[in-house]
């Protein structure tokens, strides 16, 4: 028995959540949303919401100022391509290191506060981060332009090994299309891995704990700081991740990205899957970069084609109705969704989806465990 | 008093915005005994539990354990240095399941204030689930285990909390009204426990407002009042106090 490495309902989750993604290219055809471009941005806003669950859902900590480590993870995976080489590990690995430091050092003030105080603290900081990129610190992010590839860049790696070429690759293989796409799924399954290692150990029970009642810990022998602050670097580091890859995928970093709605982009994402589940902050991610990429392009066009089948003075009413829920209108639908998720559904999808399982168990076997997302004891 | 004295308040005082929640206190523990604290409502006994294990600073004076302060101290910290706490209210992790509310206090003993203990999955602490366990038995709530801790009834709460802090073996333990909300039953069962505890060596400072329980338990009973101690001595004597009886006939019960 290999318990101490891997129990078999986790086992279980991480197969199934493995093939669900290698498989995207097969069961997002129907939803027209097969794309490498689109599902490498299912991947990356996945394992930024998996990280960021790490400390909102698991510790209780909201921080409303993720994006800044998204940002800084960007910025420091492009100066790797500009200065060190075009091959993605060195990036990946440079934004890691670099959003942990930061997230090590804004986690270790923020973390002096809880509840609002906290989340006020980190939003603060995050909107310093952003007004800076465009002011101070402009010679690192290059201000409102963005930070840029250029052909001036002096790539000391490259050059030493004689490499020329000027987009990413991995170990020389270029990331396009559905070489990048699998790039992404593969980071994020490893992503998804860590995060259910981290939940289901002894220091994920301890976050847990640290939600459930501080006081308790205290009076336990627990100095739950270093907890916290650890959640913190940890899913500081899964959003510098995420932002390096997005860097990848398109060599440019802006500031737009550390500004405030971006980070209540990551929050959103979390409560609309199921705060505090393994699965529901990425399918949260999924949803919202969906409806952001193919929901907002739906138009008048494809309604009329939608609703062909209705008599002609119906569907004409029927299509302005829904226009204004499609295409420019994506917040909207967006919007109400989320309000039904929350007043319906606080537990997020994971919990719709736990009602249904457990409705349609029941009549066929009673007293069967519940499903994966409260392991049985 | 002898030497083998192991909790000592020296002098303590307790001022809320000029209300002297306590004065005067010299409080002796010796190891191994039941010191109960008794007293009207009002008369201080969770502030002094509260001013032992760090919650709040005393005004003055000083909370001697083993030779170490604790005056200053963190409450992790003094937990840490053997003491656990029974809330009158109960603290637990109610979204947590029975077994793993146990669980906690056990990896706090074996692995101190902190540590990053990622590489293993919490199934895998079979020694710390075996001795959660055992202990969940102890105190009846075994077949409990797999529920989440805030469903539990008033009295299993208690119960379980009870477990929380035994499982970590303190050298002191502090109970704040441990029986409150259970039925004759289950007091009947705690007190039990806390019997079988005693012929461990465990050391207990008990606040109770049940006189079945206290006279039950104590070696040593301290009469709380007015935030001051009023009378102190052996369940016999401390029973016949006249000061006692009108401390308690006078106040608000």
């Amino acid at each position: 028995m290999n318990t101490a490495l891997i129990s078999r309902n986790d086992l279980l989750l991480f197969l199934g959540f493995t093939i669900a993604v290698l498989a995207m290219p097969i069961w997002l055809q129907p939803f027209g949303a097969a794309y490498p471009d689109l599902m490498q941005r299912f991947a990356i806003y996945g394992i930024f919401a998996l990280g960021f669950n790490i400390l909102f859902g698991l510790t209780g900590y909201l921080s409303f100022g993720h994006a800044a480590f998204f940002g800084v993870g960007s910025y420091a995976a492009v100066w790797s391509f500009k200065l060190l080489t075009m091959d993605a590990v060195p990036a990946l690995v440079f934004a890691v290191v670099i959003a942990g430091l930061f997230a090590l050092v804004i986690g270790y003030v923020s973390l002096r506060r809880s509840g609002i105080y906290f989340s006020i603290l980190t939003l603060a900081f995050a909107q310093m981060s952003y007004n800076l990129a465009y002011s101070v610190l402009t010679p690192i992010t290059n201000g409102e332009t963005g930070l840029q590839l250029t052909l001036a860049d002096p790539r000391h790696l490259d050059r030493m090994m004689g490499v020329t070429g000027g987009s990413p690759t991995l170990f020389g293989q270029p990331l396009f299309g559905y070489a990048g796409f699998y790039f992404c799924a593969g980071l994020l399954i490893v992503a998804f891995f860590i995060a259910q290692r981290i939940t289901g150990s002894p220091f994920g029970m301890m976050l847990k704990a640290i939600k459930s009642n501080q006081t308790r810990m205290h009076y336990t022998g627990f100095n739950t700081r270093p907890y916290a602050l650890a959640a913190f670097v940890i899913s500081g580091m899964y959003a510098g991740l995420a932002g390096a890859m997005l860097a990848i995928t398109d060599p440019l970093a802006g500031a737009e990205r550390m500004q405030w709605t971006a980070s209540g982009e990551v929050v959103l994402m979390t409560i609309l899957g199921g705060v505090g589940t393994l699965v529901g902050p990425v399918l949260g991610a999924w949803i919202i970069k969906y409806f952001e990429n193919i929901f907002s392009a739906f138009n008048e066009g494809i309604l009329h084609r939608t609703f062909a089948f209705l008599p002609d003075g119906v569907e004409d009413v029927v299509v302005t109705v829904t226009s204004k829920f499609v295409g420019e209108g994506w917040h909207l639908t967006l919007g109400l969704v989320f309000v039904l998720i929350v007043v319906f559904l606080p537990g997020g999808i994971m919990e719709g989806v736990r009602r249904l399982f457990n409705w349609a168990r029941r009549p066929a076997s009673v007293g069967r465990a519940s499903p994966r997302t409260q392991p049985a004891e | 008093m002898t030497d083998n004295v192991v909790l000592h308040v020296a002098d303590v005082h307790k001022n809320f915005a000029g209300l002297h929640a306590l004065s005067d206190i010299d409080l002796s523990v010796e190891e191994g005994q039941t010191h109960a604290i008794i007293g009207p409502n009002g008369a201080g006994k969770s502030t002094l539990l509260n001013v032992i294990v760090g919650r709040l600073a005393p005004s003055r004076g000083a909370v001697i354990f083993d030779g170490m302060v604790l005056t200053g101290r963190k409450p992790y910290e003094i937990n840490q240095i053997g003491i656990a706490r029974v809330f009158q209210t109960p603290e637990i992790f109610p979204d947590l399941t029975v077994l793993h509310n146990v669980m906690i206090p056990a990896l706090s003993k074996r692995d101190g204030p902190f540590r990053l203990n990622m590489m293993r999955t919490l199934d895998s602490e079979t020694a710390i689930r075996q001795e959660a366990e055992d202990i969940l038995a102890d105190v009846g709530l075994h077949e409990r285990r797999t529920t989440h801790a805030g469903a539990l009834s008033r009295g299993d709460k208690r119960r379980m909390e009870l477990a929380m802090c035994l499982i970590q073996k303190p050298r002191l333990l502090l109970l704040d009204e441990p029986t409150a909300g259970m039925s004759r039953h289950d007091t009947n069962t705690t007190i039990e426990l806390l019997k079988k505890i005693k012929s461990r060596g465990m050391t207990k400072v008990i606040i109770e407002h049940d006189m079945h329980v206290v006279f039950s338990l104590a070696d040593r009973i301290s009469v709380l009042a007015g935030g001051r101690i009023i009378a102190e001595g052996l369940p016999d004597a401390v029973r016949g106090d006249p000061r006692v009886r009108e401390a308690y006939l006078g106040g608000a019960h």
